[in-house]
């Protein structure tokens, strides 16, 4: 038998048919569904009098638009778009059966963060959702990317995708991490080094020993971020970390199911001699902890950097830099840790983790946020912010001066309440620095949790080496 | 949904590379249960100010952009998210072709399904109809998907490449999920086979 990547065998395991040409139907284990790429889908099945094939493979959470403020059971706290959205789901998910976590239960929660937590998302699996950040679930070494919406209605009918293979690319982040430095950071250099498009076409796999030395909690912000780089997914293989995460969760396989799983699971990682059609190494001593100062997620330098001149580029980047120096208020040759921000985000699918929590809060024990600066914490699921409450996690942000809220996506997209104005500066710990992302005009720059913890304090991009 | 025949008109020049998914339809439009009628806010942030007045120097607010039903792009368009309400919006608006050096994965595949045609050509060649985009309104594109060619204002032929199955399907407007559930005994087959090797799913 040829050597085969991880990509190949989960690929190879769900091919329900294959054309000629290469499209394959393949099949999907896991549909995870938001109420904003959904109403459409779902309002399609109903005109044309189909059902939802699985409903017990489709999972239905309310996250972008659900406000992450005390009493937002009632519906009325939201505006009316919202509210009708987030009503269409509640209608939709009762009506076509499928599992669902409104935001009256306490598991309910950003999507990607509720899979995993629920053990809905397991090794080896294909993991949908129309949403690029789906990226997420390959931490567990499955398969998983974000669809259309048009793609939802077709895997609701159908419980496949029309799907072109990929080509598999490696990246191997060698040895060890220093101190201060994270998956965010790792996630975060991998992009400054390939660009935004550098992973288009591909199915990423991260290996090498720093990668491995992560918890499930940094894998899946590696993964999270897999779309930023323009792959179509990102993969870990699972290994002993990743099965102690999985066992015991609600979903996950027990008894003899378990031991089953476990043997298949096992023999899930890519061959010695596998072809890979591109590979990317970084030594993991090489990564500092980084920020973005531009518009695009591979607009990455060191803390330790200056603002770069746009003329530094080649090609179409020049006036995209020009742009984005524009646009977020920066001159060439300022030092990236004077800049000043008003808005501390902690949060979102790709750092709204516990571990994410704990990281911040072991910055902010005893701090204060400086004034004038506006902070939140917005736990990824009704389950991290109760753990953090449990850990005292909650009371360091508290009295740090951090507004500690409820689940959901929050500011990472300001689909809710939780927006910038335009001018406001903010660190965050999100995945998009796009233009208007996080509200019209305002400014983002992404970094871990502890970076963005330790910005809140001084008031200013901040090495968080300093103070450690 | 609608054959795609020939396209003959109007392309616009947008040279910016990365253009994203939040540019091309901002968040605050996604709050819609309907696929219709986004493309009155299609690159809202760029195309209007604060009270909501059209921004005269944005390519598709100039009167011979106005039009437009092609897009020739800088590179990475439509990175980000994987809202189909962007494709929505475009082809809303009336767009039909979108060519670029590169497209973002998902919105990519999200073109096909709303009868949108995205194009991949090289680098030189984009230069070539970028330029030609440039002339405005009397310069007409034509985009030929039977025979696979774009055609500038000047009646230089470029050919492109484009998938056999979805280059079939746009031809004949064909429904996706019609035809994937007519191989429902395939899918039922798998099913079972699946049930005995991973019990578990």
């Amino acid at each position: 038998m040829s050597p085969k990547t991880l990509y190949d065998k989960i690929w190879d395991a769900h091919v329900v048919q294959q054309d000629e040409d290469g499209t394959s139907l393949l099949y999907i284990d896991r549909h995870l569904v938001h109420e904003v790429t959904s109403p459409q889908a779902f309002e399609g099945l109903r005109m044309a009098g189909r059902t939802v094939r699985s409903p017990e493979r489709t999972i239905a959470v309310p996250d972008h638009n659900v406000p992450t403020t005390p009493g937002r059971e009632n519906p009325d706290q939201m505006p009316e778009e919202s509210r009708i959205q987030v009503a269409a789901l509640d209608t939709n998910a009762k009506e076509f059966g499928v599992n669902y976590y409104p935001v009256t239960d306490v598991r309910q929660g950003i999507v990607h963060i509720v899979g995993p937590e629920q053990g809905w998302t397991l090794p080896g699996m294909t993991v949908v959702c129309g949403d690029s950040h789906t990226a997420t679930h390959g931490a567990f070494g499955a398969l998983a990317h974000g669809i259309g919406t048009s793609e939802v209605e077709h895997v609701l009918a159908t419980q496949t995708l029309i799907q072109s293979k990929s080509k598999n690319m490696k990246v191997e982040i060698t040895g060890k991490l220093n101190p201060g430095v994270t998956a965010k950071d790792i996630t975060l250099a991998v992009i400054g080094e390939t660009g935004t498009a550098g992973g288009t076409g591909y199915v990423i796999e991260y290996c090498g020993e720093a990668i491995r030395s992560l918890s499930m909690e940094g894998r899946m912000t590696v993964c999270n971020m897999a779309i930023e780089g323009g792959a179509r997914a990102g993969l870990i293989a699972p290994d002993e970390t990743t099965f102690a995460y999985v066992m015991g969760r609600p979903h996950a396989p027990k008894g003899a199911q378990w031991e089953a799983a476990m043997a298949w699971w096992k023999t899930l990682y890519s061959d010695d001699d596998a072809h890979w059609d591109k590979v990317v190494t970084i030594r993991g001593e090489d990564i500092a902890p980084v920020v973005t100062w531009g518009t695009s997620p591979e607009d990455v330098l060191p803390i330790t950097d200056v603002v770069p001149a746009p003329e530094s580029f080649a090609g179409g980047k020049v006036d995209a830099a020009k742009r984005a120096l524009d646009y977020m208020g920066l001159t060439p040759g300022q030092k990236l840790s004077e800049i000043e921000i008003n808005t501390v985000f902690i949060g979102s699918c790709t750092n709204g983790r516990i571990e994410d929590l704990r990281a911040a809060a072991e910055i902010l024990k005893g701090k204060k946020v400086k004034d004038g600066v506006r902070a939140m914490i917005v736990p990824g699921s009704g389950l991290v912010r109760a753990q953090a409450e449990e850990e005292g996690l909650a009371e360091i942000f508290t009295e740090a001066g951090f507004e500690w809220r409820l689940a959901g996506c929050s500011m990472c997209l300001a689909m809710n309440p939780d927006q910038l104005a335009p001018g406001d500066r903010c660190a965050a710990t999100s995945n998009r620095n796009f233009e208007g992302r996080q509200g019209r005009g305002g400014r983002t720059h992404l970094m871990s949790p502890a970076m963005a913890a330790a910005a809140a304090v001084t008031g200013h991009l901040t090495d968080v080496r300093e103070m450690m | 949904m609608e054959k795609f025949e020939k396209v003959s008109g109007i392309a616009a020049p947008m040279p910016l590379v990365n253009i994203d998914t939040d540019m091309i339809i901002p968040k605050q439009y996604l709050k819609t249960i309907k696929r219709s009628g986004l493309g009155v806010h299609a690159f809202a942030e760029m195309r209007y100010d604060d009270q909501g007045n059209e921004i005269p120097d944005f390519v598709l607010n100039k009167p011979a952009y106005r039009e437009s039903q092609i897009i020739v792009a800088g590179d990475n368009f439509g990175c980000g998210s994987s809202r189909e309400h962007a494709p929505w919006a475009l082809a809303d608006f009336g767009i039909k072709v979108v060519i670029s050096t590169s497209f973002a994965d998902i919105f990519f595949n999200n073109c096909f399904k709303n009868g949108m045609l995205p194009i991949v050509m090289p680098q030189d060649v984009v230069d070539v109809l970028m330029e030609d985009a440039e002339k405005g309104a009397n310069a007409r594109m034509e985009v030929d998907l039977e025979a696979q060619t774009v055609t500038t204002s000047d009646g230089e032929v470029f050919p492109f490449e484009v998938d056999a199955f979805r280059k079939h399907c746009l031809l004949e407007g064909l429904d996706d999920i019609g035809l994937t559930l007519a191989k429902a005994p395939a899918i039922d087959s798998f099913e079972s086979q699946m049930e005995q090797a991973r019990p578990w799913v």
